[in-house]
Order: C-alpha cells, then sequence, then structure tokens
C-alpha cells in the first residue's frame, strides 16, 4: 500500500508516519504537546517512481480554502497531468463536537446546536430532532403543528434546493443564476425571520410543538412564495437545460451506478437520481406525509447532469405539497398541552403562576421530565440532502446520553473518491458541486 | 435485487422489529437477544464473534433483504450500565431495506480492553465511513477496514472524544498546535500587530 497525501520525499521527515496535514511535525510525547520542526512544507509534490514514459504523477492539494469546496473542505489529488488517479477527502476543518455537546445540554437546548449544522435549511434539522425527542418520550403533537412543519419543511427545502443550483451553475461558470438564486433566496428567508425572528438559526421548533405560533399574514405570504416560485424555478432550468457549457461539463460526470448508491449509503436527491426513488417521507412517513399527494421523481442516468434534474423535479414537488399543506392549516394549538412534559407557552410563563412553575420545573435539572433508563430511539426524517437520522439513548436524566446524528452530508460524500477518480481535475468540480455537501452537517 | 441489478424500491411486506428478532433466533438460535425496553422498538444484541454472518443473514435473506446500511455509531455505556449490553461499547448498526421498508437495529458488546470487531464494509460501502468515524470517536478497531484512519479529528489526536472519560472541554489539546504565522513571529505578537488598535 502506498501512501496518497504525503509522498516519500516527506516521510523521512515525518516521526511516526504521520499524515500531510502534519508534515514534518514531531510528537513529543513525554511533553504532550505537538512540535513542528523548521522545515518547510513543499509546495508540488512529485511522485518518484515513474511510468514507462518517464513522466511523474503530482499530487495536489485542494482546499480547505477553496471556492468549489464551498465549505472546508480539503481534497487531496493525485494526478496524471490532468487526470485523476487518486482522491483522498479530508475532512473534519468545522468539527465543533455537536454530539459531545448534545450529552450536556438538556433535550431542548440541543435544538439551537441543530441550526448549526445543515444551516442552508436549520428548519428541517429542527424538526427532525423534535420528531426524535418526541418518538422517545411518547408525544403526539397537535395537528396544527404538524401541518406548520410540513409547510416550513418544504419552504426550507425549496431553499436549500434552489441555492445548490445556484452553486451548481456558479462552478460552471454561470454566476448570474448563482446571484438570482440568492436573491430569490431572500423571500423565503423573510418568511422564515417573521416565523421565528431569524434568518438562518431558526430554533423553531420545540419539543411537543413549536416555540409559537405563525403570525397572522403567514398564509398570505406562503401564498405569495407559491405564485412566485414557479417561476423561478422555470427561469433556472431555462438558463442552464441547453446551456452548452453546461451540459457538456455535468453530463456523464460522477457516473453513479444505482447498486452502488444503495452500498455507500447515499440518501436524498443524490439516490434518486440513481434511479433508487426511495423517500423516506413515502417509506417511514412522518409529520403526516402519508396523507399528502406527491411523487417521487427519479432519474436514470445517475451523473452529475441527473442530480441537477433531480433537484429541479423535487422543488416542485415541494410546492405541491405547500399548497395542499396550506389548505388544511386550521386554527388550534401548535404544543402539547401536557406542561408537565413540555415546556409551557411563553405569553402564559409570565402571566400565570402555575405555568411559570412548570416553566422552572422543566428548565431545571433533576426536576422536569425524562425519558425512562435505557430507552433508546432511531428517527430519520428526508431532509433536503437525504436521510437526517437522530440516534437518541437515555439515562433517566433531562440531558440525553449519547445523541448521534446520521448526517447525510458525510455517506454522500463517502462516495466522493469512487466519483471523481478516472475523470478530469475539472470533473471533481462539477461532482463536488453536484452532491451538495454542506461541511456544517459533515463535521458536525 | 432485481435482475437489472436496481435495487428494488417498495412493493415488499414490512416486518415488525419483534418479527425480525423470530426470524433472527430461528436461525442462530440463542445466540440473538432481544433488547429495548418493554413497549419501545426492540433489538437484537448479538455477541462479537457470530456479528458477521447475522449481518450477511440480514442483507441476503429475501423476507428481510436490509441492503442499505443507515449508519454505524457506538454508544459508551461506562456510566449507563446495562445487564443486557454487560461491556463498556455497544456498536449499533442501523439497517434500513429499501423493498420492504422496514428497519432494524443491531447491537453488539464490545470491551474496552479488546475494542475489535470484525468490518462491516464487505457487505455495505457505508461502513467505510461509519466505522471510520466509529474509530474515530470511540478507539474501536475494525478488522478488514481497509482505511481505518481517523475521519473529523487530526491524526495525531491523543483522544478518543466520545468517550464517556473524555472531558468536554478537551484536554488542552486546542493550545499544543502551534499555528502558522508569516516570519515566524510568536502568535500573540502577530495578533497584536495584524489589528489596529481600537
Amino acid at each position: 500500500m502506498k501512501r496518497v497525501a504525503v509522498p516519500s520525499i516527506v516521510e523521512s521527515d515525518t516521526a511516526q508516519g504521520e499524515g500531510g496535514r502534519t508534515a514534518g511535525a514531531a510528537v513529543d510525547a513525554s511533553a504532550g504537546r505537538v512540535q513542528l520542526s523548521e522545515s518547510p512544507e513543499p509546495r508540488i509534490f512529485l511522485s518518484e517512481e515513474e511510468d514507462e514514459f518517464g513522466g511523474k504523477q503530482m499530487i495536489l492539494n485542494m482546499g480547505p480554502q477553496h471556492p468549489a469546496t464551498h465549505g472546508t473542505l480539503r481534497v487531496i489529488l493525485k494526478l496524471d497531468g490532468e487526470r485523476i488517479v487518486d482522491v483522498d477527502p479530508e475532512i473534519g476543518f468545522l468539527h465543533t463536537g455537536f454530539e459531545k455537546l448534545g450529552e450536556h445540554l438538556s433535550y431542548t437546548q440541543f435544538i439551537t446546536v441543530t441550526d448549526r449544522m445543515n444551516y442552508l435549511s436549520a428548519i428541517n434539522n429542527n424538526v427532525g430532532y423534535a420528531i426524535a425527542v418526541e418518538a422517545l418520550l411518547g408525544i403526539q403533537v397537535p395537528e396544527r403543528a404538524q401541518v406548520l412543519r410540513v409547510i416550513m419543511s418544504e419552504i426550507s427545502r425549496v431553499a436549500d434546493h434552489v441555492l445548490c443550483l445556484g452553486l451548481q451553475a456558479m462552478d460552471m461558470g454561470a454566476f448570474s443564476i448563482m446571484l438570482w438564486a440568492f436573491e430569490k433566496r431572500e423571500k423565503i428567508y423573510d418568511i422564515i425571520e417573521a416565523i421565528c425572528g431569524s434568518r438562518l438559526t431558526t430554533s423553531w421548533t420545540r419539543v411537543g410543538g413549536l416555540f409559537r405560533d405563525v403570525p397572522e399574514d403567514f398564509p398570505a405570504m406562503v401564498r405569495q412564495f407559491l405564485a412566485d416560485f414557479p417561476g423561478v424555478i422555470d427561469e433556472i432550468e431555462t438558463m442552464l437545460r441547453g446551456n452548452r457549457i453546461f451540459e457538456e461539463r455535468v453530463k456523464g460526470t460522477g457516473i453513479l451506478p444505482a447498486a452502488e448508491a444503495v452500498s455507500y449509503g447515499i440518501t436524498g436527491p443524490c439516490l434518486r437520481a440513481s434511479g433508487v426513488p426511495y423517500d423516506v417521507r413515502k417509506a417511514l412517513p412522518y409529520s403526516g406525509y402519508e396523507s399528502y399527494d406527491f411523487e417521487v421523481p427519479f432519474q436514470a442516468e445517475g451523473d452529475s447532469w441527473a442530480r441537477f434534474l433531480q433537484r429541479i423535479a423535487e422543488c416542485r414537488q415541494s410546492l405541491r405539497i405547500v399548497e395542499q399543506a396550506l389548505k388544511r392549516l386550521h386554527a388550534g394549538p401548535v404544543n402539547v398541552s401536557d406542561t408537565k412534559r413540555v415546556l409551557p407557552d411563553k405569553a402564559s410563563v409570565y402571566q400565570n403562576i402555575e405555568s411559570l412553575i412548570h416553566h422552572f420545573k422543566q428548565i431545571m435539572l433533576g426536576h422536569g421530565s425524562a425519558p425512562p433508563r435505557g430507552a433508546e430511539v432511531y428517527s430519520c426524517t428526508e431532509s433536503p440532502n437525504g436521510e437526517l437520522g437522530f440516534y437518541i439513548v437515555s439515562d433517566g436524566e433531562m440531558n440525553p446520553y449519547r445523541v448521534r446524528v446520521r448526517p447525510p452530508s458525510m455517506y454522500n460524500y463517502g462516495v466522493f473518491t469512487r466519483l471523481a477518480r478516472g475523470g478530469m481535475v475539472s470533473d471533481a468540480v462539477a461532482v463536488l458541486s453536484s452532491l451538495n455537501i454542506i461541511a456544517g452537517e459533515l463535521d458536525r | 435485487m432485481s435482475p437489472s441489478g436496481a435495487p428494488q424500491v417498495g412493493g415488499g411486506i414490512p416486518l415488525a422489529p419483534a418479527a425480525i428478532i423470530d426470524r433472527l433466533k430461528g436461525r442462530f438460535g440463542d445466540k440473538i437477544r432481544s433488547g429495548g425496553l418493554p413497549g419501545k422498538t426492540p433489538h437484537a444484541i448479538v455477541p462479537r464473534e457470530h456479528v458477521m454472518p447475522i449481518l450477511a443473514f440480514l442483507r441476503d435473506e429475501p423476507e428481510l433483504s436490509f441492503d442499505f446500511l443507515a449508519d454505524v455509531t457506538a454508544v459508551d455505556h461506562a456510566i449507563l450500565e446495562l445487564a443486557e449490553i454487560g461491556e463498556r461499547f455497544a456498536v449499533v448498526y442501523q439497517l434500513c431495506s429499501l423493498r420492504h421498508s422496514h428497519r432494524f437495529e443491531v447491537k453488539t458488546a464490545v470491551s474496552e480492553d479488546d475494542p475489535r470487531l470484525p468490518s462491516a464494509c464487505d457487505l455495505w460501502k457505508s461502513a467505510l465511513w461509519g466505522e471510520r468515524e466509529t474509530h474515530d470517536m470511540f478507539g474501536i478497531e475494525f478488522e478488514g477496514n481497509p482505511d481505518l484512519r481517523r475521519l473529523l479529528m487530526p491524526e495525531n489526536y491523543p483522544g478518543f472524544p466520545l468517550r464517556k472519560d473524555y472531558p468536554l472541554r478537551g484536554r488542552g489539546e486546542r493550545d499544543s498546535f502551534r499555528q502558522y504565522r508569516p516570519g515566524g513571529a510568536p502568535a500573540v505578537e502577530a495578533d497584536r500587530q495584524a489589528r489596529p488598535a481600537v
């Protein structure tokens, strides 16, 4: 087995065979501190062995700060000319220890952490986590809360997909589409701001319902969204379908066959673009998705172009769901009324002593409700990138014993080596943008 | 799998987790134990020397056909000691069948002194990264995984962050990383020079 990241010229300087990031570093075990030697890192790596024509392979570093990586990803490419011989993706630059943090926060507090995972569609994370904790506690949320969760999840999905389409176009050189997508996405953020006061870090759900009911003009805002967005999606599609530069760069790149997509644990639009019409909303419905009339679109080709078409098709289905859900939005409570188990309504906390007591009981560690010792749940929802799973184990305390987040981006990125190998460097960019890797969720 | 090689989605008969445990017990006998609280979703707890045949059976049996490994992770039971686990770590596999739309959870106990387990990456490729992360966070060795480097933490990181004896704020590793500064200036001095006085 040969090294990919570090060529043999560096190996002699490297104590204990550390990888490329710590090239030239020595670990002083007695002090427990990492000491770097003074030798500068070589800029360009060339392999020592030559092929039959006397050519050498080059090792090229892409990222972690690179415009095409859309976040802090590092990819180490081994190149034969322009062709990629091997790929070594390195992740973890945005690792923040969300799962460790979860063990030290209460069930409600962890909602704020879920915002920071897929920050392009934070509401889907909030909803996914709330559903997991509700399954653990055995809570059934009211009808209105479920409908609102569906509406906002789908609106967030459209926002996520539209941005991904824009960035995919930008990476292929079509910059104007990215700007249009950003501008239209702002309209969605206006809705999000109206319901929860912030645009990115929403923290909108609570265990047992929502943070608060939506404002009165919410249905009008959603109707405006429904009127605007079919045109936006058509516009993006018109600009890129038949665009020769875009089509020729994405068609046929990063082909992922169906059987491999399943084996690699790919989910979401990337799986469906490979011809596997699996959607958690259909297979294991939550929040009443089984009662909505929508289709699971899929493509056959499995290349970057298919992933682009897939997101377009999914946006249209999301609009269908929002339209149906809006008709079901009847007046009613948005929270479970059992305040011995969930936080009481904030307005009543300020006005009556009973709610204040319940509020304190739910906040103070050791006084509120908690799942039984040894209880555990694995719950998954369909987030814009795929299956977002939460595996929660309880030890009977008010904070989880273990919170595992099954990030769709991480498993989707695991196949990148397979897709980029054998292609050109420019194909790697086309593939990466079509997978829609969100570093916050990838590294957690 | 259908003749064309594409996995079949939907159209199957979903089984409840209790029924899946019954099938497993019928094939493997008393090697299978069922876990989980009464009234909660049950899962199977299997001994680690039999985990690969059992996972292969779950994948290949037509009635079960778990063709999708959704997640591999672990739980450190250092504080929450459960009789059904009996060891320090429990490695958890989340399985899903696209055809039958059912899900199942398999657990296996791994001891602290000998944290080794065969790798599932021959059955599902998604185990490649799932096991890497579990190795990174808990220090569990998956034998047979071709690329068991750390996934999220730096390669020379000394600890396993999700173990219960690892402190939330770390052990000072953060201060040990020297930062690259142009001209070799000490980090604090370079910071002061870079920032204008307010």
